[in-house]
């Protein structure tokens, strides 16, 4: 299967805190790929070394094809190719919902304001916004924020789509509505990189799962090998402590 | 002191007296402008992540320098004597500088100076999620900056503004001091004819008065205004 993210030996370090040892790992065209693993293994940090919000400190990053850590590489032209959501939603406090999915697609893509907001209220409309378009985001729920906040990622054409716990700083009655959107891109063919909590969502979606700890991957396969029959006895520990 | 004679000091200098408000206005109003995007410039310049060891953060650090001497020289001295050091240290140069002009030059640099400090702490306190968002799809600083940060930075300093201009209506009184014809200095020269002091003074008082209620009046309904509708408009399904 052709990859688009291919890692090899990543390291990454907060100053003499070795958060990332020696990760292989690689995302295939299609595949969702669910990370999982208990706080502080260092699974955000890998997210966010792949479209390069964090440094890493060795290693490679391969991106369809090319070392993305390579001095001349463009940074910012490889983020367009990553579409990013936040546990946080972090959506643009000044701008309304359509100008959060547009602003994007103007200024960096540089599409035409007609362009943009009609692939725009496309993305609204699968994450069930496209009613909210005036709206600010200080007037939506947390599960609408963050469905708009798919549609933000989703708008720009990404790539591949990748998510750091998008449903834990939700309220529970609100966690289904992403999911259900997500569950749906899953369908529909994306590439995604998902970081969850989220069990029984990652074994129905995912094609693999990567099961983390301290900073290393401990094992993976699909969710019938890994959540159902583990083989690491780090990996049965954590499975008992989350799904007890 | 009597009403009469209040009304005839009004009655022979009603039109100096306006005169002198719409100077003090207009000093007032350009200074809180133009310092306040002097503020905006150093603000940015202050916040600009810096990349180790090139040329360009160096020249940078150089450039930060020079402004916050500027911020700590124009906060650390009353602008009473700020006045008098730019317009008669110009003028030693041989150049005499239009008077009205000098007094925007001394306010503006001191609003400048207190507004960097507002914006400072204003971009730094949005939340680094606004910009790791604006990152995350592929926007550079420059462009999260003017898209994302500073509008909202603008917002949250709107009042430390309006609370700057209240004072340069009121602080510009000291620019008489370089005889500029604004309110204070035409109520000066009005008292010194008619030696009603205190009738004279209490006119000025009152048209000081009008200005900063008004001032922040307006300022309140902009706040209003620029915040939006409370309400959004829900869309109606289509009707295919
Ligand atoms: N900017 C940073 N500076 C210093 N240390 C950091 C930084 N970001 C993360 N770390 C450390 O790196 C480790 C891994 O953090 P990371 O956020 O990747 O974990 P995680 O697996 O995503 O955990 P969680 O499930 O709680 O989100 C933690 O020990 C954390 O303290
Ligand atoms: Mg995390």
């Amino acid at each position: 299967m052709e990859k688009v993210i291919d890692i090899r030996h990543l390291n990454k370090s907060f100053g003499n805190h070795e958060v990332l040892r020696d990760v292989n790992f690689s995302v295939a065209k299609g595949e969702v790929v669910c990370l999982i693993g208990s706080s502080g293994s260092g699974k955000s940090t890998l997210l966010r070394c792949i479209n390069l919000l964090e440094t890493p400190t060795g290693g490679e990053i391969i991106y369809n094809g090319e070392n993305i850590l390579d001095k001349n590489h463009d940074i910012r032209k490889h983020r367009t190719h990553l579409g990013m959501v936040f546990q946080s939603f972090n959506l643009f406090n000044n701008h309304n919902v359509l100008k959060n999915c547009v602003v994007g697609q103007q200024k960096v893509l540089k599409r035409s304001k007609q362009e943009a907001e009609s692939n725009a209220l496309k993305y609204l409309e699968i994450v069930g916004m496209d009613k909210y378009v005036s709206a600010k985001p200080s007037q939506l729920s947390g599960g609408q924020k963050q469905r708009v906040a798919i549609a933000r990622a989703l708008a720009m054409d990404p790539d591949v789509m990748l998510f750091d716990e998008p449903t834990s700083a939700l309220d529970p009655e609100m966690v289904g509505e992403v999911l259900k959107v997500m569950r749906r891109l899953a369908e529909e063919g994306n590439t995604m990189l998902i970081v969850t909590h989220e069990m029984e969502f990652a074994k129905e979606v995912a094609d693999r799962i990567v099961f983390m700890d301290k900073g290393v991957i401990v094992e993976e396969g699909p969710p019938s090998q890994v959540l159902v029959n583990p083989q690491h006895d780090r990996t049965k520990e954590f499975l008992k402590r989350t799904l007890k | 002191m009597s009403l009469e004679s209040i009304l005839s000091i009004l009655e022979q200098n009603w039109p100096s007296y306006l005169k002198g408000a719409y100077i003090t206005l207009l000093i007032a109003i350009f200074s809180t402008i133009i310092g306040a995007l002097i503020g905006l410039f150093i603000g940015v310049m202050h916040t600009i992540p810096l990349r180790e060891k090139s040329f360009k953060s160096f020249l940078l650090k150089i450039v930060n320098f020079i402004l916050s001497v500027y911020v700590e020289i124009f906060r650390g001295t009353p602008m009473i004597v700020q006045a008098m050091v730019v317009f008669y240290g110009i003028a030693a140069y041989g150049f005499v500088m239009d008077r009205f002009v000098a007094a925007v030059l001394v306010v503006s640099l001191n609003t400048g100076a207190y507004m960097a400090e507002y914006v400072r702490g204003g971009i730094v306190s949005i939340e680094k999620g606004q910009y790791e968002a604006a990152e995350a799809i592929g926007m550079s600083h420059f462009q999260t900056m003017i898209h994302v940060i500073l509008p909202q930075v603008i917002r949250n300093i709107l009042p430390a503004t309006g609370n700057q201009l209240i004072m340069n209506i009121k602080d510009s009184a000291v620019l008489s001091v370089i005889s500029v014809t604004e309110l204070f200095f035409v109520t000066q020269t009005i008292a010194s004819i008619n030696y009603k002091t205190a009738e004279t003074y209490l006119i000025a008082c009152v048209m000081y008065l009008i200005m900063t209620f008004t001032a922040s009046q307006l300022l309140r309904l902009f706040e209003k205004k620029l915040d939006g509708p409370k309400d959004y408009n829900f869309q109606p399904e289509k009707s295919a």
